[in-house]
């Protein structure tokens, strides 16, 4: 079918719940529509109880990325009160974030982007041999090597975080356990470990190597490891041009400390960098199941429409940065850290953000062992929070998928107003009241579609591409 | 056999802890087992069209459908319709393809305490009317009525926790291979035994703070958390500090309290969740088959008896007096 409309679901390998509805011409995508099926409503469960419920719940709005959650509450009840963490508290809370995030990158690439290219309308490609040895879906070599090495990897999280994912050891002042001598040599062997795996399975070379590819077209000529398979890939099927995007990107910034972030915080628009400024956002709500006017998250609500009108068709909510669609996740981050590669990237499609991700866990790497040869042993890594009684705060912070950020308004010392405005909230927004369709929507506007295609390949590309959290979109 | 394993309302973070499955990995381990996935959301290559044929083949009775897992509460709003969770692609929501799907499998597990019971999803005002599969909350009868029984005869085997260990999710799965989990392998709460039978409690590293109620008065001090911060392992099933999460890890090692997550209605304890609620500056949750004037009792006389050793270190955030066994006698 290359006329007429298609709905796309059961959409799998991405988390959580995703139905995309395509309306085709000319063998190629004219219109998506991007619907999030299911709400919970973790915002209104919230309202009226104690701040500090906030750190068990909000985790639990989302299994894979339940430390950004938990990150974002902790800094937004500590906003509220006027509190700083200890210092290294914030570290270890920064460290514990990016293990989850890599774990992420390492996931999707692995188990939910590369599988699709096993898939049999590949088989007259030279690579597709390869591609089903490696990454077909649950028994591919490279599946085998990433579930284990992740696996491993999160014993710093056993360690230091109690169990993931729902961990409670981030808290406004820091994190609740104090890691000893020991403890700092033991997250230092698991790192290094990680690091042999991913420079002798992803990557095929040094980190340090893949991290000073500074062009496009340096990056095209990496032939090394699994990241190497797929740039040939990415090549032969022109995955730049698949799925581009407007080139405006979003960052909270990644693992804050005492002389900046890691990864900046910024936007990115007209190819250029400015300051994060969320005045002029909004959460509109027109082609949202939800009522109420469009708000600023510090003022918005969650209204959902029961009767699901017809000129809706998403749970999610519609975030704009100053009237625009934003795109966040990896290849934002990096774009707006200023990496040359990420720069000469910008305004891709799937092979953009693929690569974002790559760089990313080529570059966290070395920030993961920054953080724990930085741990001080001796150091109080909790400086308790009282309970806040009124005020409101904002807690911002980069999730493996992007910009995610929590508005609490507290009064009489219970939660008057709890607002979350998740990565995949920006990525998959539905259309605005001006018509504007969200980032994933914009992106799968000519995407082809070949004959007798009811599920078609090429969509599935784009979407994973943005690596979706729908459990975090909606909430 | 074969597992179909469909995400409801929840945040999929039960498969996520089950991915963390080691020795050996969880991909290992199903196969090794006989075990194999007719389809799951985050690990098949199938996607829309190819999965819609794979249902449509299991609700025709085309496929025998052995084990059908579930992870995530069933939303039944709004209004009955369970429209706030439509199986996307299907036009048909989460609640009728459960409902058809239940009978036609020989075990139905719920994984994770939303399935079983509702769980977080079904918090505060339950936004979205969600219940878990035989449960809602306490009560017997969730979506899938208290007497329901599937083909293999037992209920709804409710592997609790949020999210559930991975070791308790493959070995219920490799004992229904086996033909080795009956009825009286399940608790009250059609837990299974093997690890409901177990407290929180046994095992904590936090033991000896408990025997003397040398208490922790902040998170990330080392003492007991049950007296002031909510704690409640000793009531709370789970084999959590016996077989340890992650490597090593487990809520009380992580230095945070044990929130009974492996029980119905946790996510309401009706205080905030790392607060102890007390009257009169006593804790009202004591363990839960112990005698409450005994327990009084023994507490005052080892608070009494409590060496300088664990009330230093119980408010310390590292071990600040070491332990010094006396020398052998020579």
């Amino acid at each position: 079918m290359t006329q007429g409309r298609l709905i796309v679901g059961p959409f799998n390998r991405v988390e959580g719940d995703l139905e995309v509805h395509l309306d085709l011409a000319d063998g190629a995508v004219a219109r998506a529509r991007v619907n999030a099926p299911l709400y919970r409503g973790f915002e209104r469960m919230l309202m009226g109880r104690p701040p500090s419920d906030a750190l068990t719940l909000t985790p639990r709005i989302c299994g894979i990325c339940s430390i950004s959650q938990s990150a974002a509450a902790a800094r937004a009840l500590a906003d509220a009160g006027g509190h700083a963490p200890a210092p290294q508290g914030a570290a270890m809370a920064a460290l514990i974030h990016a293990v989850e995030n890599v774990s992420d990158h390492l996931f999707h690439f692995n188990l939910f982007f590369m599988p699709d290219f096993t898939r049999p309308v590949y088989a007259d490609r030279p690579w597709h041999g390869q591609a089903v040895e490696r990454f077909t879906a649950q028994t591919g070599g490279a599946q085998r090597a990433a579930i284990g090495a992740r696996a491993a990897l999160m014993h710093i999280l056993g360690l230091m975080a109690g169990k993931w994912p729902h961990t409670l050891a981030i808290q406004p002042g820091g994190v609740t356990r104090a890691p000893g001598a020991s403890d700092k040599v033991r997250i230092l062997a698991s790192l290094t470990a990680f690091r042999r795996y991913l420079e002798g399975t992803v990557f095929g070379g040094p980190l340090e190597d893949f991290a000073a590819l500074s062009t496009r077209d340096a990056l095209l000529g990496w032939d090394r490891g699994d990241a190497g398979l797929f740039l040939r890939i990415a090549a032969d099927l022109d995955l730049d041009r698949l799925g581009r995007g407007a080139g405006r990107y979003l960052s909270f910034g990644a693992y804050p400390d005492a002389g900046g972030h890691a990864f900046a915080p910024g936007i990115w628009r007209d190819g250029a960098r400015a300051p994060l400024d969320l005045a002029d956002m909004v959460e509109d709500l027109s082609h949202a199941w939800m009522l109420g006017p469009a708000s600023h998250p510090a003022d918005g609500q969650t209204l959902p429409d029961e009767d699901m009108r017809a000129d809706a068709y998403s749970w999610c909510k519609a975030p704009r940065l100053a009237g625009a669609p934003m795109e966040t996740g990896a290849l934002a981050r990096q774009v707006i850290d200023g990496h040359p590669l990420a720069r000469d990237l910008a305004g891709g499609g799937v092979l953009a953000r693929v690569a974002g991700r790559l760089l990313e866990l080529a570059r966290s790497q070395a920030v993961m062992e920054d953080l724990a040869r930085g741990i001080d042993p001796a150091a109080p890594f909790m400086d308790p929070a009282p309970e806040v009684q009124d005020g409101h705060g904002v807690g911002l912070v980069e999730a493996a998928r992007g910009a995610l950020g929590h508005w609490v308004r507290i009064e009489k010392g219970r939660i008057a107003s709890y607002q979350i405005v998740a990565p995949t909230t920006w990525n998959f927004s539905p259309r605005d009241a001006q018509g504007q369709p969200g980032p994933l929507e914009a992106a799968l506007v000519g995407a082809p579609v070949q004959p007798g295609e009811t599920t078609p390949v090429s969509v599935q590309h784009i979407v994973r591409s943005f690596d979706p959290c729908m459990v975090c979109t909606v909430h | 056999m074969n597992i179909l394993w469909l995400q409801a309302s929840g945040c999929g973070g039960c498969t996520m802890s089950l991915l963390c499955a080691e020795d050996p990995n969880v991909i290992d381990l199903l196969e090794g087992a006989g075990l194999r996935f007719l389809w799951h959301p985050a690990l098949s290559l199938e996607t829309g069209g190819e999965v819609r044929a794979l249902l449509d083949r299991i609700a025709m009775g085309e496929v025998a459908l052995d084990i059908l897992c579930v992870e995530g509460a069933i939303a039944r709003g709004p209004r009955g319709t369970g429209r706030f969770q439509m199986l996307s692609g299907t036009g048909r929501s989460v609640l009728d393809w459960v409902r058809q799907l239940a009978p036609l499998a020989r075990h139905v597990v719920a994984v994770g305490s939303c399935a079983a019971f509702g769980g977080v999803t079904s918090a505060g005002e339950n936004p979205s009317d969600a219940a878990g599969l035989q449960y809602e909350g306490t009560h017997r009868g969730g979506v899938l009525p208290a007497a329901f029984r599937p083909g293999g005869g037992l209920p709804v085997i409710n592997i609790a926790g949020c999210p559930t260990h991975p070791d308790w999710v493959t070995e219920t799965l490799m004992l229904l291979a086996q033909d080795a989990l009956g009825a009286d392998d399940l608790d009250a709460l059609a837990r299974p035994l093997f690890f409901a039978q177990h407290l929180v409690h046994h095992g904590c590293p936090k033991n000896e703070f408990y025997e003397y109620k040398a208490s922790a008065t902040q998170l990330c001090e080392m003492g007991c958390m049950m007296e002031h911060l909510g704690c409640v392992g000793t009531q709370a099933v789970g084999d959590c500090n016996i077989r340890p999460w992650n490597g090593s890890g487990s809520c009380t090692r992580g230095g945070y309290p044990c929130i009974s997550c492996t029980a119905p209605e946790f996510e309401e304890p009706k205080h905030a969740f790392t607060e102890t609620p007390k009257v009169a500056g006593i804790p009202v949750g004591l363990p839960s088959d112990m005698p409450k004037a005994w327990f009084m009792a023994l507490a005052s006389l080892s608070k009494a008896a409590t060496p300088e050793r664990l009330s230093k270190n119980a408010v310390a955030d590292r071990v600040e007096v070491v332990p010094s066994p006396r020398k052998p006698n020579g």
